[in-house]
């Protein structure tokens, strides 16, 4: 195959991509593009076993190794893809986001091995940068996944000092950056990646927990620059489309993230910079709270006209979205007027609890979103919070200076009746205190949420 | 390939990325940086090309790392990216009607 064929391929798989992010934008079309963005993928691959470039002969070097390790590739990531539980999606993304900027980093690395003295200044720092990044992308998104699959704590990490450790290593990993540009060698190219890694972890450790799917986000737009600079060096032109689209996309994703949520993407990220260590409000814990039993939940909702339902991430840890929908379509056959608020983070990312919910098949009509639900709470009698707390809390609108001051919630506070489903007292993914909780018309029924919604449903079907 | 083409390609496809995504509703931020996050994957290619040139072992030992990671990513994430949509299936025609029909 000769290299304006190959280029044809690689455009058109180029153009495919970008029909599929266009796909992926649209909920009638999102599958569609995917699936097209996976063919966009397969060509390039194909395509390149059967290009020669200049000075090789097919079939390519190594390929026994090459094709064994991409057999290698599918057999781990297609059952991790499978059998994921959707609940754990968020960080399996995070997962796969930070192996590809760790390939980024290692195919740079490799090509920074091989670069002779005829390299240009332009590729050399190209190079550079996809390490540095590679490596940034690689160890940030293993700490978005421990912190998503709560292996290490979700509140953010400050330590005295902190912001001059960070400042002191990025400086470090800027300096030996620079190094490696004028003096090619190995060994400054391993001090380089080290630093890398350490700036990775640093920078996302001080986020908290309800900021890492930005994080997620920032990293990904991270990893898409690489992958272009990545197809500098190696003058493959799909590479830079490809890494470009997702960067430009991902920066973009990122602010509409950040928007949701009502964070500002400038303290998401400088956090770090002007966190300071402080204790979470442990003193109020000890004020009473209501705390009903399945059979007073059960009644509050039996003679209720409009009940919403607000389900977090408690429910999605619980698995209690079938549940959910037994409770609901129970109260529907009773004449009460079910609808689901959804808030647009509820679950660990935008969209996810969508996702959850339809895998219980409920009903799309009685998925509301906030804004449209949010002016309905004051003819409600019912709002029931299942396993979440952050997205209704209102130190978000009353609080300033508390960590989602300004994201928008849901108004439960409206609703007659609030009924709080919750595993304890614990605060939730911020790691902020709920007033909610110690209102009169709140009534709490502690509990896993699945075992809970069955008791409630078993004295539902008695009464 | 002489710097400008390159640098005109990355400035254009920089427009294209930004344009294409800049309205999307919030139930398809995570799939859509799922399938973005696949499509980075691509770097596979790239870990290809460097294993065809690879000459020490240790040069072949980190391509074949790089080939691993990258097709972990790529098909993983296409996969992975699947499934999440999957779960619209059937709801999408319901909800394109009622988002007209609000308009409406």
């Amino acid at each position: 195959m000769n290299r304006t064929i190959y280029d044809l391929i690689g455009l058109s798989a180029g153009v495919m991509f970008i029909l599929a992010l266009k796909g992926l934008s649209h909920p009638r079309t999102a599958r569609r593009g995917n699936i097209l963005g996976a063919i966009g993928a397969t060509v390039a691959t194909v395509a390149v076993f059967f290009y020669a470039s200049e000075g090789n002969e097919l079939p390519l070097n190594n390929l026994g190794w090459i094709l064994g390790a991409i057999a290698f590739g599918v057999l781990v990531g297609v059952p991790a893809a499978r059998r994921v539980q959707m609940t754990a999606m968020p960080q399996l993304v995070a997962l796969f986001n930070g192996v590809g900027g760790g390939a980024a980093a290692l195919v740079a690395i490799v090509e920074y091995l091989k670069l002779g003295d005829s390299a240009s200044t332009g590729v050399v720092i190209a190079t550079v940068f996809t390490v540095l990044v590679g490596c940034v992308s690689f160890s940030g998104s293993i700490i978005t996944f421990l912190k998503l699959q709560e292996l290490m704590t979700t509140r953010p990490v400050v330590f005295p000092g902190g912001r001059f450790i960070i400042a002191a290593t990025l400086l470090g990993t800027v300096a030996s950056a620079v190094w490696v540009v004028l003096e090619l060698g190995t060994t400054p190219l391993l001090i380089l990646a080290a630093l890398s890694l350490l700036f990775g972890v640093l920078f996302v450790l001080p986020v908290g927990g309800a900021d890492v799917p930005i994080v997620i986000s920032l990293l990904n737009a991270f990893t898409g620059l690489t992958v272009a600079a990545g197809g500098y060096v190696l003058d493959a032109t799909l590479l830079i489309i490809a890494g470009t689209l997702v960067g430009a996309s991902g920066t973009i994703l990122t602010r509409l993230m950040a928007e949701a949520m009502g964070r500002s993407l400038f303290g998401t990220l400088f956090g770090a910079f002007t966190a300071k260590p402080q204790e979470a409000g442990a003193a109020s814990e000890t004020r009473p709270v209501k705390s009903g039993t399945p059979d007073d939940v059960a009644i509050l909702l039996n003679y209720a006209r409009r009940v919403v339902i607000v389900p977090g991430f408690g429910l999605a840890v619980a698995q209690a979205q079938h549940t959910v929908r037994e409770l609901a379509d129970l109260l529907t056959a009773k004449g009460v007027d079910v609808a689901y608020g959804i808030h647009p983070v509820a679950g660990r990312m935008p969209g996810h609890m969508n996702v959850l919910l339809a895998e219980a098949n409920v009903p799309y009509e009685q998925l509301s979103e906030m804004d449209e639900v949010n002016p309905t709470f004051p003819q409600t009698d019912v709002a029931l919070i299942i396993g979440a707390n952050d997205v209704v809390n209102p130190a978000a609108k009353t609080t300033p200076g508390c960590p989602i001051y300004g994201m928008p919630i849901l108004d439960v506070a409206q609703a007659g009746n609030v009924i709080f489903l919750k595993r304890s007292m614990r605060p939730g993914f911020a790691g902020i205190e709920n007033e909610l909780l110690f209102d009169p018309k709140t009534t709490l029924l502690f509990g896993d949420a699945k075992a809970s919604l069955s008791k409630v449903v078993g004295a539902l079907k008695a009464l | 390939m002489d710097l400008i083409a390159i640098v005109t390609i990355f400035v254009l496809a920089v427009f294209v990325g930004f344009e294409v995504v800049s309205k999307v509703s919030s139930t398809l931020h995570t799939p859509l940086m799922s399938g973005a996050n696949a499509i980075h994957g691509v770097i596979l290619v790239g870990a290809i090309i460097v294993a065809d040139h690879s000459e020490t072992n240790l040069e072949l030992g980190l391509s074949v790392a790089a080939i691993v990671l990258a097709t972990i990513n790529m098909v993983g994430g296409f996969v992975v990216t699947d499934r999440m949509l999957e779960m619209f299936k059937g709801k999408s025609g319901g909800r394109a009607n009622q988002n007209s029909g609000d308009k409406k």
